[in-house]
């Protein structure tokens, strides 16, 4: 996979660069459709329209099938033992390591596995909470926190990218600040100036909104960092399974993802690090396999990755997630970027169309993911999510685990649709005309 | 009917909007001293359901045995606002039993996955609520209400 810039790379003009890859049409999302079983199923009567791939996605059949192949071939402990399915079993492993590495442009040994991002984003917390009790010597200094430190996020934040912060926050007395977000649901960047100051230790922001679809200004903030010598940790769970994303052309010190947003199965996360940053902190769970040598009072340990990896790994969800990497590598990057901004534009001018229904996030013709919340007038969302169900369209409802962004934008809840590669411009459609019928049906007058 | 009317019954739809009992509550202090001047006690419970952020604060008022004043404030979709608008239309006036009674069909009803067919002798309009017992994620929006009322009512008696 080669590099792209981010921030540009939403657009269809990136196909161009690759004019064997045609932009993708609805004949071969079609064909697309044909590798995920799942979506050949009746919901209520009706075909199932899945939009809510933002929460989790759909798996291909390679992806399954190479789970499958994994237990009935090679199942066995990694990095240890000596026997030959012992060895087979690391070297594919490692191998799907070398393959999500690639994928978004880090190097292997850059790449922790985790049980998801949530887990992923707690190892670092706990490690710079480590750090800062003086864990891992002087060297891991430069993650300790303390009073008059500051940890700056932003208002969009999904709740896994909040919390954890707030929690290092009152374990090592530093202050938790925040960058907040505009009436259109993007972040106010002449604040964001004022945010990050000389006192900031660390900016963690999201890459996409999962709410709003707003695509963060990542080089933008990432110069506000440098320049007080902040670190980055970027979630890109809304990000590395929809657009070409590369770590190292971002020049974020962290970047996390989960494998099941992005075709691959449940229990596998990705925590990305600086290779020269992973390897000056203290570990955050600890146990077996991350270890030189024992005594009963010490212990040393090994250099990343293996150091942030206690215990028996997800072996299986490792090589699917792998298999997934393939499966939208094949597809590229760039094909699915440019499909689902122009889902997430008919979305967005679908909406526009109907009264009494509200965006949340940025208009039409503004860069944005593939997905769209919206609040219905009069109508709650969970009722929302009730009469599309009932039509077999699968959406999120509730407040997508970002409360204070719902609170910020004046709603508790909102009803979200979010596409990914095998959803067709009709599913669109239907969910829109689907949607337009919500408040006649509750008797809400437009 | 369909399955969603059988779900969005007109009388549900229409307590949603107008919601009985829904007030905007005094401070609980000066509510519990005023009750104790007329022989009152008063109490409240302040229930939120997790996966959707619906929130509910029903306010009790009992005498020796009876529920006589039922109020509450909150948000959430049609069927947890249409419920604690029918609930206090259904438990004001009843004996502290009958209501407890109530409220255990009304919860073997809603959680019977559609098996057992609600009783309106006993439920009166809380019937509506029967079609909900078939999804059960809407359980716990229809349940709500309910719920805090069970707790309110403890707490009331207690006091």
């Amino acid at each position: 996979m080669t590099s792209f810039a981010p921030s540009s790379a939403v657009f269809p003009a990136h196909a161009a660069q690759h004019p064997e890859l045609a932009p993708l049409t609805n004949t071969d999302v079609e064909r697309i459709r044909n590798d995920f079983p799942v979506l050949h199923q009746t919901v209520n009567g009706h075909p199932l329209v899945y939009l809510d791939s933002g929460a989790t996605s759909q798996n291909p059949i390679s992806v399954m099938e190479a789970e499958q192949e994994y237990y009935e071939q090679r199942n066995a402990a990694v990095h240890r033992g000596a026997h030959t399915l012992a060895v087979e079993a690391t070297e594919v492993f490692e191998a799907a390591r070398d393959k999500v590495a690639a994928f978004v442009g880090a190097e292997a040994d850059e790449i922790v596995w985790t049980s998801n991002a949530t887990e992923a984003i707690n190892l670092l917390a706990y490690s710079f909470s480590n750090a800062s009790l003086g864990l891992g010597g002087p060297a891991a200094r430069r993650f300790s926190l303390g009073a008059g430190d500051e940890i700056v996020v932003t208002e969009m934040e999904h709740h896994a990218n909040l919390i954890p912060w707030q929690q290092l926050a009152l374990r090592t007395g530093a202050t938790l600040r925040f960058i907040p977000v505009l009436d259109d649901g993007t972040l106010d960047l002449l604040s964001a100036a004022d945010v990050v100051g000389q006192h900031t230790r660390l900016l963690a922001f999201t890459h996409g909104s999962n709410v709003t679809g707003t695509i963060n200004p990542v080089a933008e903030l990432v110069a506000l960092a440098r320049k007080v010598g902040a670190l980055v940790v970027l979630d890109a769970c809304q990000t590395v399974p929809h657009l070409p994303v590369n770590v190292k052309a971002l020049d974020v010190d962290f970047a996390v993802f989960s494998g099941h947003k992005m075709l691959g199965p449940t229990g596998i996360g990705v925590l990305f690090g600086k290779a020269e940053l992973l390897a000056e902190m203290p570990p955050f769970l600890t146990g077996g396999s991350m270890i030189t040598t024992v005594n009963m009072q010490t212990a040393e340990f090994l250099a990343p990755p293996q150091r942030f990896e206690a215990g028996t790994q997800r072996i299986s969800q490792a090589i699917a997630l792998a298999a997934a990497v393939d499966y939208l590598s094949e597809t590229g990057m760039e094909r699915v970027a440019a499909w689902e901004a122009q889902l997430g534009q008919r979305l967005v001018a679908g909406v526009a169309e109907i009264s009494g229904v509200r965006l949340l996030g940025p208009g039409l013709g503004v860069e944005r993911l593939g997905l769209a919340a919206v609040d219905v007038a009069g109508v709650h969302a969970h009722d929302v999510g009730q009469f599309l169900d009932d039509a077999g369209i699968a959406v999120r409802v509730g407040h997508h685990c970002a409360q204070p962004l719902h609170r910020r934008l004046g709603v508790t809840a909102s009803t979200r649709a979010s596409t990914y590669l095998y959803n067709t411009t009709d599913e669109v459609d239907l969910f829109l005309a689907t949607l337009a019928e919500v408040a006649p049906f509750f008797g809400v007058k437009p | 009917m369909s399955d969603l009317q059988q779900l969005y019954q007109t009388i549900i739809l229409e307590h949603a909007k107008t919601r009985h009992g829904a007030v905007e509550l005094a401070p609980l202090a000066e509510a519990v001293s005023r009750g104790a001047a007329s022989g009152l006690s008063v109490a409240e419970s302040h229930q939120i359901n997790t996966t959707c952020g619906d929130e509910i604060t029903l306010r009790v008022s009992i005498d020796t045995e009876t529920v006589t004043e039922l109020v509450w404030t909150g948000e959430g979709c049609s069927i947890s606002q249409a419920s604690a608008s029918i609930l206090t239309d259904t438990l004001r006036g009843l004996s502290t039993a009958e209501a407890r009674a109530l409220l255990d069909n009304f919860r073997e009803m809603l959680r019977s996955r559609g098996k057992i067919e609600p009783d309106e002798e006993i439920l009166g309009d809380a019937a509506a609520f029967g079609g909900v017992s078939r999804y059960p994620a809407r359980v716990k929006c229809a349940m709500l209400p309910w719920v805090a009322f069970e707790a309110a009512l403890i707490e009331a008696e207690s006091r």
